[in-house]
């Protein structure tokens, strides 16, 4: 007989290491940001503007990261940036895991009439280029937080839907699924226990990527004027007012679009760390 | 008394397609009795006994014929009432031990869901029974292998679990799908055995789909041997294999490895066997055509 449970237990890897970290500081700053920005994110002061990063010769040492034109500390606003963008990830990805996944399960799991109204749903959306829709989207719903996570919900949702469909299908096939059906039991108990848990791993890796794609969204919306208020400290934001001093004060372009690729890429390589890990095949 | 289960005239086709994948097929088995499904890849074996459980692929459908389980005709039945009368009398041991196993949950409730959830045990009760079987089919530590998941265990002892799971409920019908093809030579037989074993002492009626006759020799009463999807030839076991009345069967027969004269051993069927056995068939689809 087989006794492999301990060896089986692999190492977590560098991957998952490296990007968890750098996602749980992120959060950390983002749940705790009044608290631990120095200064108010909106608070200008005009005698102190494109001050730069401590480093350097002019710095004040109450702007770690220096200032904007305005005066605004980046240091405060990059934080408080983490707060816009980390609830977009956490809201926006889970809204859209959960609908996509849902209406993938049943598609891939019923078939029939309702995979195919789902399916042509599916291509239809994605005819749509994505950043013209959520353009249009942000234009009819208005900014705001709440709009750019619907706009992101009602674009990406397909994305989850194509997958699970796939894998509930594939996992449809299997023969526990038909052992399960010999058994009797109900079709929803067998949706629900028998390929739910086996769609999982895919669904939690397709979430974690959507939350860094969920922060790009909001950056491009925010570049574009699309997002929350205008003087709102989004990533996106100060990335597109950085973008007109970048000559005399390329801090202010420099660390909101460091940290945004930081950001993304722990995101979707936390992803691939833990498809790694769930992966049945592999485990 | 009466057959348990009755297969009169079945056939069953590609969804949209006039080709039938099973023809007319008919046959019937007693309680406690074993009939043997042969024939080679394709032939339409396991489909019979997915279209006796239900578990047809999508594409496939049933477009004549009936299925008597314990005297009520499945096809006129209800889905629901169908699934239930199947789940509560017969049950399956699947081809691939690798597959029919959920690797996302633990063995015990795979093999106690169906005493709970559908024959309303307790879960105590469903526990010591899922020990007992697991007992009876040779696993000597119970406890640690319901607690395992199934890829923490072997292939013959996840083909162990699953006959404990098909015989847990008192199936009066038991459809084995190449049971053992998945195994190796040595498991095989082990596993050969054990199936045998609880048939026996619990008289379950069994449909024991295989493409091996050497199985078939141990195992079954009566065999059926199929050819694109009909039954060439209906024969009791020791008829069988004293003079097969068929010419394919005689063909398969002669096929069958022997084991004392390696050198014989790789005799393919006759070219013309087939072709006069395909003619059959298909003559027997433009009869059927017209008929219908």
């Amino acid at each position: 007989m087989l006794d492999g449970r301990g060896s089986l237990k692999r190492r977590l890897g560098a991957r998952l290491w490296l990007s968890g970290t750098w996602l749980g500081i992120m959060a950390l700053l983002a749940l705790f940001a009044p608290l631990i920005s120095p200064h108010d994110p909106l608070a200008q002061d005009l005698f102190a503007g494109r001050l730069p990063p401590f480093w350097l010769s002019g710095s004040d040492s109450a702007y770690l990261l220096g200032t904007d034109s305005l005066g605004r500390d980046v240091l405060s606003r990059l934080i408080h940036g983490a707060r816009i963008a980390f609830s977009v990830a956490l809201l926006a990805g889970l809204a859209t895991a959960f609908v996509g996944s849902t209406l993938g399960l049943l598609a891939g799991y019923m078939r029939g009439w309702v995979d195919i109204v789902i399916s042509r749903l599916v291509d239809i959306w994605m005819a749509f280029p994505p950043v013209l829709f959520a353009i249009l989207l942000i234009a009819v719903l208005g900014t705001g937080l709440t709009s750019i996570i619907i706009a992101i919900v009602v674009i990406d949702w397909t994305r989850f839907c194509r997958v699970v469909r796939a894998e509930a299908m594939n996992q449809s096939a299997m023969d526990y699924v038909s052992s399960a059906i010999v058994a009797g039991r109900p079709r929803r108990d067998i949706l629900w226990r028998e390929i739910l848990p086996n769609v999982l791993p895919t669904i939690v890796v397709l979430s974690t990527l959507e939350m860094g794609i969920a922060v790009i969204v909001e950056a491009i919306l925010s570049f574009v004027n699309l997002s929350i208020s205008t003087d709102a400290p989004t990533w996106g934001g100060m990335i597109a007012e950085g973008r007109t001093s970048i000559h005399q004060a390329w801090w202010v372009l420099a660390f909101p679009l460091g940290v945004l690729f930081l950001t993304v890429l722990s995101f979707s390589q936390f992803g691939e760390g833990l498809k790694d890990r769930f992966d049945p095949v592999l485990r | 008394m009466s057959a348990f289960l009755t297969v009169n005239n079945l056939s069953a086709a590609l969804h949209g397609f006039d080709q039938r994948v099973l023809r007319s097929v008919s046959f019937s088995i007693d309680t406690g009795e074993v009939l043997g499904l042969v024939g080679e890849s394709g032939a339409g074996k396991s489909m019979i006994g997915k279209a006796i459980l239900g578990i047809l692929p999508s594409a496939i459908e049933i477009v004549e014929g009936e299925i008597l389980l314990d005297g009520q005709d499945l096809q006129k039945m209800k889905p629901a009432d169908r699934r239930r009368l199947i789940g509560a009398t017969a049950a399956l041991i699947p081809q691939d031990p690798l597959t029919a196993l959920n690797p996302s949950r633990r063995i015990e409730p795979q093999i106690t869901n169906r005493l709970v959830d559908i024959l309303g045990w307790t879960k105590s009760d469903a526990r010591g029974r899922a020990m007992e079987l697991l007992n009876e089919v040779h696993i000597d530590n119970p406890e640690r292998v319901m607690a395992s998941y199934p890829h923490e265990l072997s292939g013959g002892m996840r083909q162990r679990v699953l006959i404990a799971s098909a015989f847990a409920a008192n199936p009066k019908l038991v459809i084995a799908d190449e049971p053992t093809t998945a195994l190796d030579v040595t498991v095989q037989k082990q596993i050969l055995r054990l199936i045998r074993e609880l048939q026996t002492r619990h008289s379950t009626a069994m449909v024991f789909v295989t493409h091996d006759l050497g199985v078939v020799s141990k195992v079954c009463q009566r065999l059926s041997v199929l050819y694109g999807g009909k039954i060439v030839e209906n024969s009791s076991v020791p008829d069988f294999f004293e003079g097969p009345k068929h010419a394919y069967s005689r063909a398969l027969l002669a096929a069958t490895p022997k084991y004392n004269d390696p050198d014989a051993s790789l005799l393919p069927v006759d070219e013309a066997v087939i072709e006069a056995v395909a003619a059959e068939v298909l003559a027997a689809d433009k009869e059927w055509r017209h008929g219908g």
